[in-house]
């Protein structure tokens, strides 16, 4: 139907006649040290020939990815790799390891051009590096995109170094000599020499440039091979350093006591004093989101915390609910396109309600806040935003302030924003003292951010086995890009052809892609009310369009008597999509016959300059759905998920399976049990057992994940790109084993509320004391 | 200050603390020990989930001085000890199986996974989907099926 298309361009870079060349420089330093830029032409996407039915969105021919990318390239600054005596290399990563995996991959494409064992690169995370501007920035699934040539580029002019001071040194020619293993060896001699004892000898008195070329695919030796995380000993050993796990001087625990409403504010305090007092506490004062307490336990912070009498003002989102907030939506929604007399149509409203991007670890920094500096220590994934915000907000020059990043327990978007470090250094600033700043569990679920609520109105027409318009019109509530996105599209947008959208409508339509020739397509967006604290969730709006977008296609299908997966499969309009398709169709064994009550579904999703498929079974049965699991939300469960992923190049074929089975238990999560309760004000989740983000008892039994040979011989992104098609085709079986189209998401909010709420005031529960009598 | 009393991954320690204050923050505030994590302090999200005299337990929820001068309580730091090796069989089939993520609560995962398999063997039987869907620890990284191949294959080991 269409020739292989939009993605054409993006051959493998080296598969032309001769090899092409890279620019690195050789830094003066005692030992070797080398550094390429970060950002590169190479990177840069090919415009995309139209001549497909449906007419391009703007997403395929230039996405967020492309953006990002783009972003660095007149502004990006050098990220360097250090060989030391011991033969060990060393990189300072620019980005934050929040649990995806890119320590292990970075570290992976430094083996590889380098020739050195894995085990002996040592990546860490770098420094807020302002000089950076833009290109520090973890998000939109961009890492490896944006990192995949410049890393191997300084790795390479790292290994032409050494083999240049081993000739050199054995008086022999660069071409008798091997690099292997972190050794170079000549093949005229035998004779020998490590990494380590070259380090210092190919150390460059003056910085100079290199030209380089990098391995060809078929010469790749790690790129590609299945490995294990490299901080995966620290992780199973308790080793792992998270922020609150770090030792820093006289920083001693501190919470806030927070309002009962949403970004309510402290009016007065009554018992100051009387808090002061209490055992452990060394601080009490009033700052911007409530009262901080400052203690030698976190356990005394919480008693002081709920101990506080404190009189709140009003909220920014006094008296909402889900139902005040979707009577909203609705009178926002653009309408739709008229239908003709004649023209048969499919038309839907999807309501997707408030969810929680809370990470396991709450939101968390230490502040150490001086007179005339100031260090801050967190995971955060734009660190030079964090910076420079908390510099202005104290006072200082950017210089003064230094922000070290951490590892991170998990993200999901959270830690796109740098709301404890702020906190942190507002409450070191007024108390004159360092600060561990910790958030409860409740506040996090209750004041933190969360994924918007928003409505998605589709209207698609058909006629003649073919689909004329598809129209989707999401409506939601307003999105948070102040992490530094938005700095990026003050410089871009006027580059890109989406005319004068807002940030919002621009992120929108840079990331939204209709995977199937439906003619003419339309996906518009639309904001309303900013009264809450909002970011995106492991995807912005991906997940909420593209379930909606599913279930229409399998409604489309039904209607025109066709197979859900071979509907699919004839309407797409990529090869890549469809090969993901086929293979989880195959493996998965689509069509296969099922007990009623039990259903399987397919959904597909390309994002990220990659694609992944998910076919999902479901059993909706009421001995299944009746379940009886204490303090929990049992429900539907998915038996079997078989997803196949195409992310062009997989670095690390394992850890970009891991990417996809977290994917996974988030669609299943946001399809099926995890939403939050809007009601007077505030938030009813407070903890784990009441948002029901995907437990054991919710976890497919069977899971198969598929990673598909190299295509376009480049890395896509991979954190992000499983939910929309998880939670998809998680909805799509839920259709087919109930026989009604859900709607409503998560499907077990309109339900009873499944848990008794935590009181509100005060803010925060009191820790049990029982815990012996449930030791097993 | 009441002076506390207990057994830590095998050695005697001894802390001034109020009787009230949760273990949890005794380990990680006081005597700084971080492997137990705090997820929710509720007793919930089983992320601080320790042993005391071998059985599993969230010391979020256990006021310090419940604790007696002669209860062993062990985190994932002391795991390795109560098998006499650098490593224990479940850490290694974690390794395996290359079950972490960000790792947050893979301590607590841990140390439950090594409780359920020893009570499933003192009911004389091995580990069961069963006793797989009864494991509360929250990983919001979703790596749930891994750990689920990591505990079978870890209970196999010993």
């Amino acid at each position: 139907m269409e020739p292989p298309s939009a993605r054409r361009g993006q051959e493998p870079a080296a598969a032309g006649p001769g090899r092409r060349r890279f620019l690195g420089y050789v830094l003066a330093a005692s030992t070797l040290t080398v550094a390429a830029e970060l950002g590169e032409a190479v990177l840069a996407p090919d415009e995309a020939e139209a001549v497909v039915p449906s007419v391009p969105g703007p997403a395929e021919i230039y996405d967020l990815n492309d953006m990002l990318t783009h972003a660095t390239l007149p502004t990006a600054n050098l990220i360097t790799i250090r060989i030391d005596a011991a033969g060990t290399a060393s990189f300072a990563l620019p980005r934050s390891e929040v649990g995806q995996g890119i320590t292990t991959s970075s570290a992976m494409l430094i083996a590889e051009e380098l020739d050195l064992p894995l085990e002996r690169v040592r990546v860490t995370l770098a420094d807020a590096r302002p000089e950076l501007l833009f290109n520090q920035l973890t998000g939109g699934s961009n890492t490896t995109i944006s990192t995949f040539t410049p890393i191997r580029v300084a790795a390479a002019v790292a290994r032409g170094r050494l083999l240049k001071a081993a000739s050199l040194e054995l008086g022999e020619a660069v071409d008798t000599l091997t690099a292997k293993a972190g050794v170079i060896t000549s093949s005229a001699t035998g004779r020998s020499l490590t990494y380590g004892e070259l380090a210092r000898k190919a150390a460059a008195v003056t910085t100079g440039r290199v030209s380089v070329g990098l391995k060809e695919a078929a010469e790749f030796k790690v790129i590609g091979t299945p490995q294990g995380r490299v901080d995966a000993i620290d992780a199973v050993t308790g080793r792992k350093k998270f922020a609150m796990d770090l030792h820093v001087p006289d920083a001693l625990p501190a919470m806030v006591c927070r309002p009962p409403t949403i970004n309510g504010t402290v009016r007065s305090v009554e018992n100051l004093a009387e808090v002061r007092a209490m055992p452990g506490v060394t601080d009490v004062v009033t700052v911007s989101t409530g009262v901080a307490v400052r203690g030698r336990t976190f356990g005394q912070c919480i008693d002081a915390v709920r101990a506080l009498k404190v009189s709140w003002g009003p909220g920014s989102a006094e008296g909402a609910s889900d139902s005040t907030i979707r009577d909203e939506l609705r009178r926002a929604e653009p309408p739709l396109p008229a239908v003709g007399l004649l023209t048969k149509s499919v038309d839907a409203r999807f309501t997707f309600h408030f969810a929680s991007n809370s990470a396991l670890e709450t939101n968390c920094a230490i502040a150490d806040v001086r007179q005339d500096s100031a260090e801050i220590w967190g995971s955060l994934k734009s660190p030079i935003v964090t910076q420079e915000q908390i510099a202005s907000k104290l006072g200082l020059p950017v210089s003064a302030v230094t922000v070290h990043v951490t590892e991170g327990g998990g993200s999901f978007g959270r830690k796109l924003f740098h709301d404890a470090a702020a906190e942190a250094a507002e409450i070191s600033k007024a108390t004159g003292k360092p600060v561990k700043l910790m958030w409860h569990r409740t506040d996090d679920f209750r004041q933190g951010r969360t994924h918007p609520m928003a409505t998605s109105r589709v209207r698609a027409t058909y006629a003649l086995g073919q689909v004329l318009t598809y129209d989707q019109r999401h409506t939601s509530v307003a999105t948070d890009f102040g992490h530094g996105v938005g700095e990026i599209i003050t410089s871009e947008a006027a580059r890109l052809p989406v005319g004068d959208l807002t940030f919002s409508e621009t992120i929108f339509a840079l990331s939204q892609q209709t995977p199937y020739n439906f003619g003419v397509v339309t996906q518009l967006l639309s904001e309303v009310d900013k009264g809450f604290n909002t970011g995106s969730m492991r995807n912005i709006y991906s997940p909420n369009v593209r379930c909606a977008q599913e279930l229409v296609v399998d409604e489309l299908a039904g209607r025109m008597g066709k197979d859900p997966y071979r509907f699919r499969r004839e309407f797409a309009k990529d090869e890549r999509v469809r090969a993901v398709l086929d293979k989880v169709a195959a493996v998965g064994n689509w069509g296969r016959s099922m007990t009623a009550g039990t259903a399987q579904g397919i959904a597909l999703h390309p994002e990220y300059h990659a694609c992944v498929a998910v076919l999902a079974e479901i059993d909706c049965r009421p001995q299944t759905t009746g379940r009886k699991v204490r303090d929990a939300y049992t429900g539907p469960r998915v038996t079997k998920v078989v997803c196949a992923v195409d992310v062009g190049l997989a670095v690390n074929p394992q850890g970009l399976q891991a990417q996809m089975m977290g994917g996974i238990m988030d669609g299943i999560a946001i399809t099926l049990s995890s939403g939050l309760h809007l009601d007077d004000g505030h938030f009813l989740e407070g903890s784990w057992d009441n948002y029901f983000y995907t437990r054991q008892w919710n976890a497919p039994p069977e899971l198969e994940i598929v990673v598909m040979p190299p295509t376009t011989g480049q890395p896509g992104g991979a954190g992000e790109l499983a939910v929309g098609a998880a939670a998809a085709a998680v909805a799509c079986a839920y259709g087919r084993a109930t026989g009604t189209m859900p709607t409503s998401f998560p499907i077990n909010h309109a339900g009873p509320l499944g848990f008794e709420p935590l009181p509100t005031t005060p803010p925060i529960p009191a820790s049990p004391t029982d815990g012996l009598n449930r030791a097993f | 200050m009441p002076e506390q009393t207990f057994i830590l991954n095998g050695k005697r320690v001894t802390v001034d603390i109020e009787d009230d204050v949760r273990l949890l923050w005794v380990l990680r505030d006081v005597l700084g020990v971080t492997g137990p994590k705090y997820g929710c302090g509720l007793g919930v999200c089983k992320a601080c989930t320790s042993h005391i005299n071998g059985k599993a337990f969230n010391p979020c929820s256990v006021p310090v001085g419940a604790v007696g001068p002669d209860d062993a309580i062990t985190t994932i730091e002391g795991l390795p000890a109560t098998v006499g090796k650098d490593l224990h069989p479940m850490q290694e089939a974690w390794l395996e199986h290359d079950v972490a993520q960000c790792g947050y609560c893979q301590p607590g995962q841990i140390m439950t996974a090594v409780a359920k398999v020893r009570q499933a063997r003192e009911e004389g039987r091995e580990i069961t989907e069963a006793d797989l869907d009864e494991i509360r620890n929250v990983c919001r990284c979703g790596t749930y099926h891994r750990i689920r191949e990591a505990i079978v294959a870890g209970a196999k080991k010993y």
